[in-house]
């Protein structure tokens, strides 16, 4: 057990490391930070000299790199365009992030085993069809759209309703926001859900429908068949048995999303107007801050990489084939 | 339990019918089957695939499908099964009527170690501790012959062979001492070396627990070595019934004699070639009419055989107890007096030698 | 949903197949999607297959199956109203886009107005006809989803062809290569490469010419995991004991097999590159004005969501309706070509 966890954790490293090659590689080729500036004639070859060597663009790509990486790993990610430290920025709106992305990932995991499980042992039923349907529909509904139905003919009309507001619409807080944690809290939850919800009902449908038939699976299994002759209770059948083993293929499905989670946060994020990682990220490109889209790839690759080895990890505790390897 | 009477069927099947309806319409897998099993009873159920044989012995432990439709009755111990609900099962299951199955590379659950499995069949029945749930695991594993069972009873089920974990199997069938233990083909997914390992096991399992036996397989060497009475099933129905000495020798449907003629024997001279039987079962969606068998059958007479489905009989030549078929002509053919029934064909014909037999 | 979705089929050999280091991926899920006929008998109640004829032998199989697969296709009544939906939205979209009086960058003399006789979908605050619009949107959309699901097919295929068939260093190579492309957001590589791809000329073959080089991994990996399974088996070993060329083996034994579920993923591909072109869209990143895809309309009618619903509604509308379309013809095909359907199971 030790022994793959660690051989996990050595392939994570290099993933890692290549992965950064990679995003440095497509991000420094994708375009000149300096593009506006030199477009400029009032602009004097001698400050673009100079604005060059504060970003190491007067550099060889591979040194380029090696300056970046050796300083990122070290927790320093460069400058912006502006002469922000980058790093500070980072770590403002990555709490920002996190609150949301953490949260929906952990509601969705329950809500997409939870009616995978139902959806399977209504197999063919009521229930099960009209699960299914809804979970069809809303992998079929693009991030943006659920947002802005969210916002705009759910949280707008019942504000307008009950004449207060219970769901924000824009923001992550509120600006004014002073106190402690937990005299902030009702601001933080009502600015929250919108978003949360938005992620979770993207997210979990796929979920269930892996679930789903993971357990449907599991419940025709011959070594299902072999416990219910046993004559232990069906309880004991579907949790220790059905539900048990049905999580295992889930658990990578899981953690293989959850990239796709982050993706999901950048849309989110822009809907309803969060300072977040996403739309730090987003102007960082359109302003062709190099340093910002760097840290954003590489943060993002540390959790999704970070991620899968959890799963990895929970794999082998879920599944004794895999420990023994 | 229920029952009083130390002679009544352990195993009583009454008239058992199942459908399972399809797109095409309903396929009739059982079609009025009638089986009873003594105490301490082995009995023999041989056909080919698709006989109704697996779905008789599931039907005893309600273990079909949700989707089937069944009619009749089966008691265990004098207690209904057909139609009652898992949570009523739970105390017949394993305890009175346990199953061994087909297929011993997946009828044990990968994430729990064979010793907790076994435990929990205990367990289930039994008031034991955890600890003397896994003493009483390692006695089981002893038994059926699994090498150092007390190190094995930890390790997961990928790390034994098949034959091995056809043994475990065996464990949990006999872990609460049942009355009757259904073993569907329980060697048919092993090597031919481990056969014979594990029909030992299984022999072992009888001798300690007393338990009566119901073997289905399609192997009739088996059912000879260790049935006292053999079922042949085709078709969805009991189609002859009688002691091993009536079944092998005096055959009463030419369908058993197929059967028989399509094994090699070492008490013949070597040179008799296989009589393979023509043909395919035929399908069991919507009725069928007349004797199921007529089509492949080479003593047919169109004017019976095609329009009535033949009831089982008692056969005129008995001799080790009650012998029945269920063929219009079963006493002929019992008494030898229709010859050889099969054609002996050569091995590189692929088609039936019977022209006006095949449908 | 930024990630291809790749809906599972109901097998086990998948999911409990042996899994080896640096496997750990969801192509135990997905791989199981073969169109086997001559599965390992299972312990299972034997019920005749009532579907076996023609089926028998390997060469008579693909005409035999596909006859079989296209009638259980066609008795899912979801799927078959999903594929006549779909085929109605692309003749729609493109006969409106001739027949129609306005055209889609014609700025007509109302502007801000419901939906009425004249405009069926309402007009703008310029001023453009939203039917005309939303045609040319779905229009697009199909266009760009066909052209990035030709690619990712093309390339996946072939990719995942090799490593499944040689092994060894092929497959290590891929997989080490997916593992890279998916330890990122596919949405943040898009937003890199689309802002790339922005201000070209007829940016739409672009965009779809990003989606489908990153999408291509997801198909190559599920190709891959198909002919690894498919090339353990007999009629495999049989091919090439009788002395088959390699290339002989991949495109006339294993490719007519596993055209199943490359045809499945193909399907989904499709859906899944128009919510990822739709949101790149959205963001301002993917299809540029003046053309117009489904996602730049919902970018410009959300403003106005409430009090010009029309604006917000019938592009929204209609991006679900296509999208929800091809999924339910993927996952009706995925139905259709599962191997457990012949069989009553215990």
């Amino acid at each position: 057990m030790l022994a793959y966890i660690i051989r996990r954790l050595a392939y994570s490293v290099v993933v890692l490391f290549l992965s950064t090659v990679l995003v440095f590689v497509l991000v420094a080729e994708s375009g000149d930070p300096l593009a506006i500036l030199r477009s400029n004639p009032h602009v004097s070859h001698a400050t673009i000299a100079v604005r060059e060597k504060l970003l190491h663009l007067n550099l060889p790509l591979w040194d380029r790199y090696w300056y970046w990486f050796s300083h990122a790993i070290r927790g320093d990610f460069g400058q912006t365009i502006a002469y922000q430290p980058v790093g500070q920025q980072l770590w403002q709106h990555f709490g920002v992030t996190l609150r949301m992305v953490i949260l929906a990932t952990l509601i969705a995991t329950v809500a997409g085993i939870g009616m995978g499980v139902f959806a399977a042992l209504r197999n063919g039923r009521v229930g099960d069809r009209a699960s299914m349907t809804l979970n069809f529909l809303f992998l079929s509904i693009p991030t943006f759209v659920i947002g802005l139905l969210l916002k705009e003919f759910v949280a707008i009309p019942l504000n307008q309703h009950v004449n207060r507001i219970v769901f924000y619409t824009s923001g992550e807080q509120s600006p004014t926001l002073t106190g402690g944690f937990f005299s902030r809290l009702p601001d933080y939850a009502a600015h929250t859900a919108l978003p949360v919800i938005t992620l979770v009902l993207i997210t979990y449908s796929a979920w269930a429908i892996y679930q789903r038939s993971a357990t449907l699976d599991a419940i025709d299994s011959d070594f299902v068949r072999l416990a219910r002759a046993k004559g232990i209770s069906p309880g004991r059948v579907l949790t220790r048995h059905v539900v048990r083993n049905a999580l295992i293929p889930v658990t990578t499905v899981i953690a293989l999303d959850f990239a796709g989670v982050l993706g999901g946060a950048i849309v989110t994020e822009q809907v309803f107007n969060w300072q977040g990682m996403g739309t730090w990220f987003i102007q960082g490109v359109s302003t062709l801050d190099i340093n910002i889209v760097l840290a954003y790839l590489l943060i993002t690759a540390v959790f999704v990489i970070g991620f899968n080895l959890l799963a990895d990890i929970l794999y082998a505790v879920l599944d004794p084939r895999i420990r023994y390897d | 339990m229920t029952s009083s009477d130390p002679f009544a069927p352990v195993l009583d099947i009454q008239d058992l019918h199942v459908d399972f309806p399809t797109g095409e319409g309903a396929v009739h897998a059982v079609r009025g089957v009638d089986l009873q099993v003594a105490p301490g009873e082995v009995v023999g159920i041989v056909g080919e695939s698709g006989s109704g044989k697996s779905v008789t012995a599931l039907s005893a432990m309600g273990l079909l499908p949700r989707q089937a439709r069944t009619r009749g009755g089966v008691r265990v111990k004098g207690q209904e099964v057909l139609g009652v609900g898992e949570r009523a099962l739970m105390g017949v299951r394993g305890r009175t009527i346990s199953m061994i199955f087909q297929d011993p590379m997946t009828s044990l659950n990968p994430v729990y170690s064979v010793g907790w499995q076994i435990a929990e069949a205990l367990r289930a029945h039994q008031k034991l501790t955890k600890a003397e749930a896994f003493e009483r695991a390692v006695q089981l594993l002893t038994l059926v012959g699994i090498p150092r069972p007390r190190e094995r009873a930890a390790d997961y089920p990928h790390a034994f062979s098949g034959g091995m974990r056809q043994r475990v199997v065996i464990a949990i069938a006999m872990a609460n001492d049942p009355e009757i233990i259904l073993a569907d083909e329980p060697t048919t997914a092993l090597d031919v070396t481990v056969q014979a390992q594990i029909l030992e096991a299984l022999k072992k399992a009888l001798e300690e627990t007393r338990a009566a036996l119901l073997l289905i397989t399609h192997d009739l060497g088996v059912v000879a070595g260790l049935a006292d009475r053999v079922v042949v099933m085709y078709a969805g129905r009991a189609v002859e019934t009688g002691s091993v000495d009536d079944i092998f020798y005096r055959p009463g449907m030419p369908y058993t004699v197929g059967l028989i003629g399509s094994l090699p024997r070492l008490d013949s001279d070597g040179t008799e070639r296989l009589r393979p039987i023509p043909g395919s079962p035929p399908s069991l969606v919507g009725d069928l009419q007349g004797c199921p068998f007529a089509p492949r059958c080479p003593m047919r007479v169109p004017e019976i055989c095609d329009l009535e489905e033949p009831a089982l009989r008692p056969v005129a030549s008995q001799e080790a107890g009650p012998h029945l078929a269920a063929c219009h002509f079963a006493d002929k053919v019992a008494s030898g007096a229709a010859g050889p029934i099969f054609a002996a064909t050569s091995a590189d014909l692929s088609e039936p030698a019977l022209a006006e037999g095949a449908p | 949903m930024t990630e291809p979705f790749v809906p599972p089929s109901r097998t086990d050999e998948g999911s409990r197949a042996a899994l080896t280091e640096g496997d750990l991926d969801v192509t135990g899920l997905s791989g199981g999607t073969q169109s086997a006929p001559h599965e390992h008998p299972r312990a299972g109640v034997e019920v005749p297959a009532l579907d076996q004829h023609g089926l028998d032998s390997q060469d008579g199989k693909v005409k035999g199956q596909t006859r079989l697969v296209a009638r259980r296709f066609f008795h899912q009544p979801m799927a078959v109203g999903g594929l006549i939906l779909f085929a109605l939205l692309g003749i729609a979209s493109s006969v409106i886009g001739h027949v129609w009086k306005y055209s889609y960058s014609q700025i007509t003399n109302q502007f801000a107005a419901g939906p009425s006789g004249a405009h069926p979908f309402g007009v703008d605050d310029i001023g453009h006809d939203l039917m005309a619009q939303v045609a040319r949107g779905v229009e697009k959309d199909i266009q760009t989803a066909l052209l990035v699901a030709l690619i990712a097919m093309v390339i996946g295929t072939t990719i995942g062809a090799i490593a499944g068939y040689y092994r060894n260093f092929a497959d290590n190579l891929l997989m080490r290569f997916v593992d890279l492309v998916l330890s990122v957001p596919i949405l943040a590589v898009l937003i890199v490469l689309g802002h790339l791809v922005s201000r070209q000329a007829g940016n739409w073959f672009w965009v779809a010419v990003i989606i489908g080089v990153l999408a291509w991994t997801y198909v190559a990996r599920l190709v891959r995991a198909d002919f690894l399974s498919l090339r353990e088996r007999d009629f495999i070993e049989a091919a090439r004991a009788l002395g088959s060329t390699n290339r002989r083996i991949i495109l006339r034994h294993m490719l007519p097999n596993a055209i199943g579920p490359i045809i499945v993923n193909g399907t989904l591909t499709v859906a899944t590159s128009i919510i990822l072109e739709s949101t790149l869209s959205y963001l301002g990143l993917g299809i540029q004005p003046p053309e117009v895809s489904l996602g730049t309309l919902v970018a410009s009618g959300q403003s106005s969501a409430t009090t010009q619903w029309w604006l917000f509604v019938f592009p929204a509308g209609f991006l679900v309706l296509l999208i929800l379309c091809i999924f339910l013809v993927g996952d009706g095909l995925r139905e259709a070509l599962d191997p457990k359907k012949t069989r009553v199971r215990a």
